[in-house]
């Protein structure tokens, strides 16, 4: 019996939308505030939803303080309260959150099992958010 | 089953969407192709359990369980979406009719799980049958649910999420 069990974690960071690729005034163009010289920080969600058989012996597909293990390891601890241009995941592209979410995905994409990564879903704010399937 | 909600008896409420009337302006909207929707109906009830395996000593159900083991009990709000998917009926513009969704959750799931303890009241997972952890709430939540969606013609149920807090929840989509 398959099933998904979804978790959500927060981490404060701040970021800069801009692309060396971009003129300034394109840079400006395409990201606005988001521009701004000196960046600027969220309070983003992270939304981990793992999926794979209900095990018999103890009702779950994942244990939820393995997930808490791995999430905080692989993600929280290394994002939490940084500035995320700075990471040296992003120093070839932009940390927009989509890119934050794809790269929560393949952090952990090998950390879950026996269950399976299914989905990424990142909250910028509470008005947007990314999701990513690994597809 | 005798249950009663705002003076109707459940047993003779009719326990199928209603035909609403069309109002004469979205007319155009019956023209569409087939098209799915998905529709998505959200409820809350607050139940107590404890995660408990009778095969295992209490030494590894507290090792693998930590505090949802105590056997005393805790309790939970938990928030239950229920997602069903279908076209849009050419009249109504509905999938299915949200009173109908309404009753249906209520009539098969809150009467059950409602103010109740999952692990001594509920038959699904009475007598250590089953553990009621999310993931075995939201599959039984589902096999209570479907056959009165399946009865009713129309729509196919896709997804039932069940939030036991905020940040963590589980969700079964029919998938074996």
């Amino acid at each position: 019996m398959k099933a998904y069990f979804g978790r959500r974690y927060t981490l404060s960071a701040s970021h800069r939308l801009h692309s060396d690729a971009l003129s300034a005034e394109e840079n400006r163009a395409a990201y606005g505030k988001c521009n701004n010289p000196h960046g600027h920080g969220h309070n983003y969600v992270v939304e981990v939803l793992v999926g794979g058989a209900v095990d018999a012996e103890t009702g779950m597909v994942m244990n939820m303080a393995d997930l808490d293990a791995v999430v905080r390891k692989q993600v929280v601890e290394r994002f939490d309260h940084t500035n995320l241009n700075l990471d040296p995941v992003f120093s070839e592209c932009v940390p927009t959150t989509e890119n934050l979410c794809r790269v929560v995905f393949e952090l952990l994409a090998g950390e879950v099992g026996p269950a399976k990564l299914a989905q990424v879903r990142v909250e910028e704010t509470e008005n947007n958010f990314f999701e990513y399937t690994g597809q | 089953m005798g249950m009663v909600a705002a003076g109707i008896s459940f047993d003779s409420m009719k326990l199928r969407p209603q035909p609403v009337k069309l109002r004469a302006g979205f007319r155009h909207l019956s023209n569409y192709e087939a098209t799915m929707v998905f529709l998505t109906r959200r409820a809350t009830f607050s139940a107590s359990h404890y995660y408990w395996n009778e095969a295992w000593s209490a030494e590894k159900n507290g090792q693998v369980f930590g505090r949802c083991a105590n056997r005393n009990g805790h309790g939970h709000n938990y928030t239950l979406e229920v997602t069903v998917s279908g076209e849009p009926d050419a009249v109504t513009g509905f999938v299915v009719d949200l009173k109908w969704l309404r009753d249906v959750i209520e009539r098969d799931v809150l009467a059950a799980y409602d103010h109740r303890h999952l692990n001594v009241e509920v038959e699904e997972f009475a007598a250590g049958k089953l553990i009621p952890t999310t993931e075995n709430i939201a599959i039984s939540a589902w096999r209570r649910l479907e056959p009165a969606v399946t009865a009713a013609g129309g729509a196919r149920l896709s997804r039932v999420r069940v939030y036991e807090t905020p940040e963590i929840f589980a969700e079964y989509r029919g998938e074996l």
